[in-house]
């Protein structure tokens, strides 16, 4: 797959699990605490957009470990008709928005 | 101890500003926050002070420059496409809080848009401070469900042929739109075409027009 351009230094971070193009399902759990993936994509499959950087993962920076803990974050797109089944069926629209690789399994 | 009974105001001191309101809990929270920072020596009373000087210095002219910028020169263009954050610092804008910066390009096939659903990401640096409907729960949760009814209230009509992305700026990047360059302003110089790029065109909730005209007209 083509990562090249897209910012990723695949020799000093441990590799993605996922590739541009891939299918993925957003994980379904709701578990206490600080996440960043809201409820209206869980569940949902989409596609991966784009392939970040690591970040440090916000469920633990929230509580104050700032230090050692990095996820790989993607973009992911999804149609819109699979958020919303309301949404009118002939539109190519999109949503697109950055998810933590330990939120997704392969669709 | 007695309250002067003369002074309880039905009168106004013309220059004198009213006292702000008494510190709320989240007010008060950071200012104990920052107290104790500053008494424990990690930040200084300075330093704090001047990031909020260089926040408060941030404007949608800076993000109308790169617009302008991308307008005009292809190669430049394609460097902002390819890395928001290092384009913009090429203009001498600095990404002061380390954010990602992705800029998304309107074509005559797709129309982006940026929300922040969970609280109010911006891209700050080349924006400034987000508008208060940035921030409202309307705007949050309808966004991502109905843009199109959404952007047809902020009076955008785009035809159902072109395609909406809507980015939900939810983690660690944020989100610049580059609007089409409208028809009719090959003319212009990049200083006048930044003068047409507004703040809600680079948000992708509008479009930019040709010509500021019309927004002034009535108010002579």
């Amino acid at each position: 797959m083509n990562v090249e351009g897209l910012g990723v230094d695949l020799a000093k971070s441990s590799s993605p699990a996922f590739l541009v193009n891939d299918l993925v399902k957003i994980k379904n759990k709701t578990p206490v605490g600080h996440y960043r993936t809201p409820f209206y994509v869980r569940g949902k499959t989409g596609r991966i957009e784009r392939i970040l950087d690591e970040f440090i993962n916000p469920e633990e920076e929230a509580y104050g470990k700032n230090v050692g803990s990095k996820v790989r974050l993607y973009r992911v797109s999804f149609a819109q008709q699979e958020l919303w089944p309301e949404y009118h069926s002939a539109s190519l629209d999109q949503l697109q928005i950055e998810i933590s690789e330990h939120w997704l399994e392969p669709a | 101890m007695t309250v002067p009974d003369h002074h309880d105001h039905d009168h106004a001191h013309p220059g004198v500003t009213k006292d702000e309101e008494p510190y709320g809990y989240y007010a008060t929270l950071e200012l104990a926050v920052r107290e104790l920072l500053i008494e424990a020596g990690l930040i200084t009373t300075d330093e704090h002070r001047r990031q909020i000087e260089i926040l408060d210095s941030r404007s949608p002219v800076l993000g109308a420059k790169v617009v302008a910028r991308a307008w005009t020169d292809p190669e430049f263009k394609k460097r902002l496409l390819a890395d928001g954050s290092a384009a913009c610092e090429e203009l001498g804008i600095t990404m002061y809080d380390g954010a990602h910066l992705i800029v998304h390009e309107n074509t005559d096939q797709v129309h982006n848009m940026v929300v922040c659903t969970l609280c109010s990401c911006y891209p700050r640096p080349v924006l400034g401070l987000p508008p208060d409907w940035y921030k409202n729960k309307q705007y949050r949760a309808r966004a991502v469900k109905e843009p199109r009814a959404v952007l047809k209230e902020f009076g955008t009509t785009i035809p159902d042929e072109v395609s909406i992305h809507v980015h939900d700026s939810n983690a660690n990047m944020r989100y610049l739109i580059l609007p089409l360059r409208p028809a009719g302003t090959e003319h212009l110089t990049e200083e006048e075409l930044a003068g047409l790029v507004t703040r809600d065109a680079m948000i992708g909730v509008t479009v930019v027009k040709s010509s500021l005209v019309q927004t002034n007209r009535g108010q002579a």
